[in-house]
């Protein structure tokens, strides 16, 4: 049985250990390599295949070489591997099979999963902890503390993640209640109160302890439902970059316990990039981490009983003419493209207009779609062509100059109420400056709202046309009057 | 504060590698186009899936069948982030690289 103690801890030197830890040493060197290759585009997808060979690497070597303290190597083989045929079967599967557009959600999945195995691994590992540990340490107890963590971090990832992933789906609904706020305070306190209570115990056996772990466990994955749910619409980007980072904290103390380094770098790699990344998705919607975590993005913002105007919708034919006799189009697509699966059809588009001799650019906003980069994704797999794809702060100053800007299912990333209405809930975050364009032509399904939920004034201004109807159908009509033009 | 000192002076290699592996983390991800923001989450995720060695060491010193069953059913999750995650970013990634060749 494998001791949590450093102090007893001597490694004698074997052969196997020594290519284990050897293992360990170039599976984390791949996985630093790995993520900086993943940060440039001609790189990326060898990175991506060098870390995941860093990870066959460091999974074989386990099971061939792994001794514990008493030199025991790993039991259960046959088990374990088909433990392991199991999820790479379904893994596989389930990552080859999914649609483009349920790419955030699956994401959100995947972590969850990983936050699960963390968290049941504390909650083995814990009655095997020396039963000395748990004496003489006063308030402070390091070991402990790791497990403890372990065990919350991963429970808060696992259900919080699967919250994000029924969001994103559309099969959980936001609930906007402010006094979940004060519950969610609460629960953090007496979970602090059960990592004190275990730490300060003093001398008992672990056994005894078990079913306050499991009321910890319980808790831990309350918590990380009502962490959740009342975070809503657009903030769900930051929710999984910040859960991501989570996940990898929660290995890097799987990493502790075992003494294992592969375990300890990857997740703590994991862990501080995926806040940084976090943090530059917070700037890209101009928000705190913490707004994001205790604010709610409710409704509000313009107040119904001001003037907004009226709606004026174009029809199908006026909009191809419109169309194919400007010179500078700028398409800003957002998740309605996505849903749709409008991404083919709105390249056919753009191509048929390039034949007439009309200039057409997208517009990408950092978080339009349900991630930052989900335009991006989308619109690679039409094959639009990467020069084609302008960021937010380029984009901006062009759009004056612009004779039609078509909006493809976008909303909350070109109200301009983030400019100048300083009750909106959006307000300070940069858009896409549609309205400044000669002409707009808003595709959208109907007068719902946003993500966000609040009122968009672009939708009444006097250079704004609606298309109403599914962003796929209307474009293929669109497509086809172009044609016979 | 004893404790504490004491927890860093047994554990202060593990607590170079983490403070270190912290500054890695934000140096390596640093200047990445919003572009690869998608890709780089997914990429990221996968690999916090190294959790699954920790599973496969709980399983194979695992003396009672609940720890057996635990363990075994965290094997299959962390594979599933593993290779679901490694895949996903490989389908992500295959169309930005498919659009290059043109």
């Amino acid at each position: 049985m494998e001791k949590i103690t450093e102090v007893t801890r001597t490694l004698e030197f074997t052969s196997g250990q020594s290519v284990l830890e050897l293992s360990y040493l170039v599976a984390a060197i791949l996985f630093v390599l790995g993520l900086r290759m993943l940060s440039h585009p001609d790189t990326a997808r060898k990175g991506n295949f060098w870390a995941a060979f860093g990870m066959i690497l460091a999974i074989i070597t386990t099971i061939v070489f792994y001794k514990d303290d008493q030199g025991n190597g790993i039991k259960n083989l046959g088990l374990i591997f088909g433990a392991l045929l199991i999820g790479s079967v379904a893994g596989w599967i389930i990552a080859r099979k999914i649609k483009m557009t349920a790419m955030p959600q699956l994401v959100s999945f995947f972590n969850g999963t990983g936050g699960a195995a963390a968290a049941l691994i504390s909650l083995r590992e814990f009655p095997n902890i020396d039963p000395s540990l748990l004496s003489n340490h006063g308030m402070f107890n390091g070991q402990v503390l790791v497990i403890l963590l372990g065990l919350f971090i991963g429970s808060v990832s696992f259900t919080g993640s699967m919250i994000a992933y029924g969001k994103l789906d559309d099969k959980i609904r936001d609930i906007r209640a402010s006094f979940l706020k004060y519950v969610n305070i609460i629960l953090l306190i007496i979970v602090i109160g059960f990592f004190v209570y275990i730490m300060s115990r003093g001398p008992v056996s672990p056994d005894k302890l078990m079913p306050v772990i499991y009321l910890l466990f319980t808790i831990s994955l309350i918590y990380g439902v009502l962490f959740v749910m009342p975070i809503g619409g657009a903030d769900m980007p930051v929710v999984i970059s910040l859960l991501n980072s989570f996940t990898g904290i929660a290995a890097a103390m799987g990493g502790f316990l075992y003494h294992n380094d592969a375990m300890l770098l990857g997740g703590i790699l994991v862990g501080s990039a995926g806040i940084i990344l976090t943090i530059l998705m917070c700037k890209a919607m101009n928000r705190s981490l913490l707004n994001v975590i205790i604010g709610t993005f409710g409704g509000g913002g313009v107040s119904v009983d001001r003037e907004i105007g009226t709606i004026k919708e174009i029809s199908v034919s006026d909009a191809a003419v419109l169309l194919s006799y400007t010179q500078r189009v700028v398409i800003v697509p957002g998740y309605g493209l996505a849903v749709a699966q409008a991404q083919h059809v709105c390249n056919d588009m753009v191509k048929l207009l390039e034949e007439k001799g009309v200039e057409v650019k997208f517009a990408i906003h950092p978080v339009a779609g349900r991630m930052p980069g989900h335009m991006n994704v989308l619109l690679a797999e039409a094959e639009v062509p990467y020069e084609k794809l302008v960021e937010l702060d380029d984009i901006n100053p062009e759009l004056p100059k612009t004779d039609v800007v078509i909006i493809i299912g976008a909303n909350d990333v070109v109200n301009p109420a983030a400019e100048d209405d300083p009750t909106s809930p959006i307000y300070g975050m940069p858009i896409i400056r549609a309205h400044t364009a000669k002409n707009v032509i808003v595709m959208k399904r109907g007068m719902g709202k946003g993500y966000a939920a609040i009122e968009n004034l672009l939708f009444y201004a006097d250079n704004t046309r609606m298309l109403f109807g599914n962003a796929k159908d209307t474009l293929q009509n669109l497509v086809a009057e172009i044609k016979s033009l | 504060m004893n404790s504490i000192l004491e927890f860093f002076y047994l554990y202060k290699e593990t607590i170079f590698i983490i403070a270190l592996s912290i500054i890695l983390g934000i140096v390596v991800i640093s200047n990445v186009p919003a572009i690869l923001h998608t890709p780089l989450m997914s990429g990221a995720n996968a690999i916090s899936g190294v959790i699954i060695i920790g599973a496969i060491i709980l399983v194979g010193h695992a003396d009672n069948t609940l720890t057996l069953i635990l363990g075994l059913i965290g094997i299959v999750l962390a594979t599933l982030n593993v290779v679901g995650g490694f895949v996903v970013t490989d389908r992500m990634l295959e169309m930005f690289k498919r659009k290059k060749q043109k």
